[in-house]
């Protein structure tokens, strides 16, 4: 019996890894491009601000490279 | 020859009814926390990933060479009654774990139906073990360690970056994020599974002299494999969607995001790494690491252990099936017709045990809260399992 472990650890490093990065990529992407709420308090009326236009630009750019990263995906896919 | 034709053309009707069986199967494991979460209406859910596996069976036409990864000696008399017992054994698994809601691999089924035939029909020699425990044993029990961690660790870090965030102002964005990872896992159900089926057509045509040795699918194979894959993912195994969307975790947008993206991420890193990990074990893997990721976030462990029970069974379970209709196929024109009559007669039970406590679109999403319970025993979704036992002779 011949189990590969060098496959399977690899396996593992790479999938956590990607999971890992794209995840925060995007959720990054999502806290850049999304409006802030500050929750009424007491006294305050619930305040809504847009995103900075350098938190925009900081969220596309996660954004396309998350693209890129299900481009690769579909390119697997395809490639089998 | 006359004889060779009708055992060929069985096998291809039942190759496409494992194919159908595999796509309301798997529509879970793509699907089911789109759903549980509001991404996407159930309907819509469904029909996105059904025509996604319409196109992934056509993007590659790469068919393995052979159906069972070198598990079985295919060359030591792997007849088309062998394959048509294993799938008929492979079917009624599938229907069967269907029926308790619970989501097995439909390739573990395949393969268990599979060896169960063949040793039954040639013997034990035309199996090889070792490759039975290193392509589908431990694939099996590290893709749920692999994808859980991946997306524990995901959803750790997407709740620590987002915190002190409204979940309003962000919820829409990590919806957009879930259908996307949702698709590209449908994509490659698609091409995966779909091949399955397109290999086990073009063997029987191959053993049955209809086509050469090592010829591609003739088109028409191709074009009903995927319809048949894509058509049974539109009917929608709601019970497994159910119980892999509602029953395992309460889970948020953010960690079905993060459940979603790992399951992409691990099966086509692992596919592409060459050591392919089951789909079925990595979404659910998936789906329970983001539920532990997530602050008081709580897996169902009751349902957890169901599952695991029905994955380890898979196999042996398959096996007997698949072994109990070679048995009587080897038998001769009248055994396949009794394993046919039996087959059907099985799937007629299932279905109509489905029927006392149907799962639609409608109340797929419908389960009872159990937030105030501190010792959790998941109510099963489903009545119990074993309705046909006709079947299994």
């Amino acid at each position: 019996m011949d189990i590969d472990w060098a496959a399977l650890g690899q396996v593992f490093g790479v999938s956590v890894a990607v999971t890992v990065a794209t995840v925060g990529l995007f959720t990054l992407g999502i806290l850049g491009t999304s409006r802030r709420t500050r929750p009424a308090e007491a006294g305050a009326e619930a305040v809504v601000t847009g995103p900075s236009a350098g938190a925009r630009a900081g969220a596309l750019v996660s954004f396309a490279l998350c693209g890129a990263a299900v481009a690769y995906g579909i390119w697997i896919i395809v490639a089998g | 020859m006359e004889h060779l034709t009708l055992i060929i053309g069985v096998v291809i009707v039942t190759a496409l009814v494992f194919d159908f069986t595999n796509g309301f199967h798997d529509t879970a494991n793509a699907m089911a926390t789109t759903i549980s979460t509001g991404a996407l209406k159930p309907r819509t859910a469904v029909a996105m990933s059904a025509v996604l596996n319409l196109i992934g069976a056509f993007l590659s036409v790469e068919v393995a060479a052979t159906i069972s990864k070198g598990i079985i000696d295919e060359g030591s008399g792997v007849r088309p009654e062998v394959i048509f017992a294993g799938l008929v054994g492979a079917i009624i698994w599938n229907l069967l774990t269907w029926l308790a809601g619970l989501p097995s691999s439909s390739s573990h089924a395949l393969f268990g139906g599979l060896i169960g035939a063949t040793v039954v029909s040639v013997g034990w020699d035309a199996v090889h073990m070792d490759a039975v425990v290193t392509k589908i044993l431990i694939p099996a029990v590290a893709a749920p360690v692999v994808a859980g961690l991946a997306a524990l660790l995901a959803t750790r870090l997407t709740y620590r970056l987002a915190a002190g965030r409204d979940p309003k102002d962000t919820t829409k964005g990590y919806r957009a994020g879930q259908i996307a990872s949702g698709a590209l896992v449908s994509l490659a159900h698609g091409t995966n599974d779909a091949q399955k089926t397109m290999g086990v057509i073009t063997l029987a045509l191959v053993t049955g002299g209809v086509i050469a040795p090592k010829s591609d699918p003739p088109l028409w194979v191709i074009v009903s494999a995927a319809m048949a894959i894509a058509l049974g993912t539109f009917l929608g195994g709601w019970r497994i969607i159910r119980t892999m969307g509602k029953g395992l975790t309460d889970i948020q947008p953010p960690q079905g995001f993060a459940a979603q993206t790992s399951s992409a991420a691990v099966i086509l890193a692992s596919s592409h790494l060459g050591y392919a990990l089951s789909t079925t074990q990595v979404c659910t893997g998936s789906i329970m690491g983001a539920g532990k990721g997530r602050k008081a976030g709580v897996v169902y462990w009751g349902t957890a252990g169901r599952m695991a029970a029905a994955w380890g069974l898979t196999l042996p379970a398959a096996g007997l099936v698949a072994g109990a209709a070679a048995f009587l196929a080897d038998r001769g024109d009248w055994g396949v017709t009794a394993v046919a009559v039996l087959g059907l007669a099985g799937c007629a039970a299932v279905w109509l045990a489905s029927r006392r406590n149907a799962v639609t679109h409608h109340n797929v999403n419908d389960v009872e809260t159990r937030e105030t319970v501190s010792v959790i025993i998941p109510s099963p979704p489903a009545p119990a399992v074993k309705p046909a036992p006709q079947a299994t002779v």
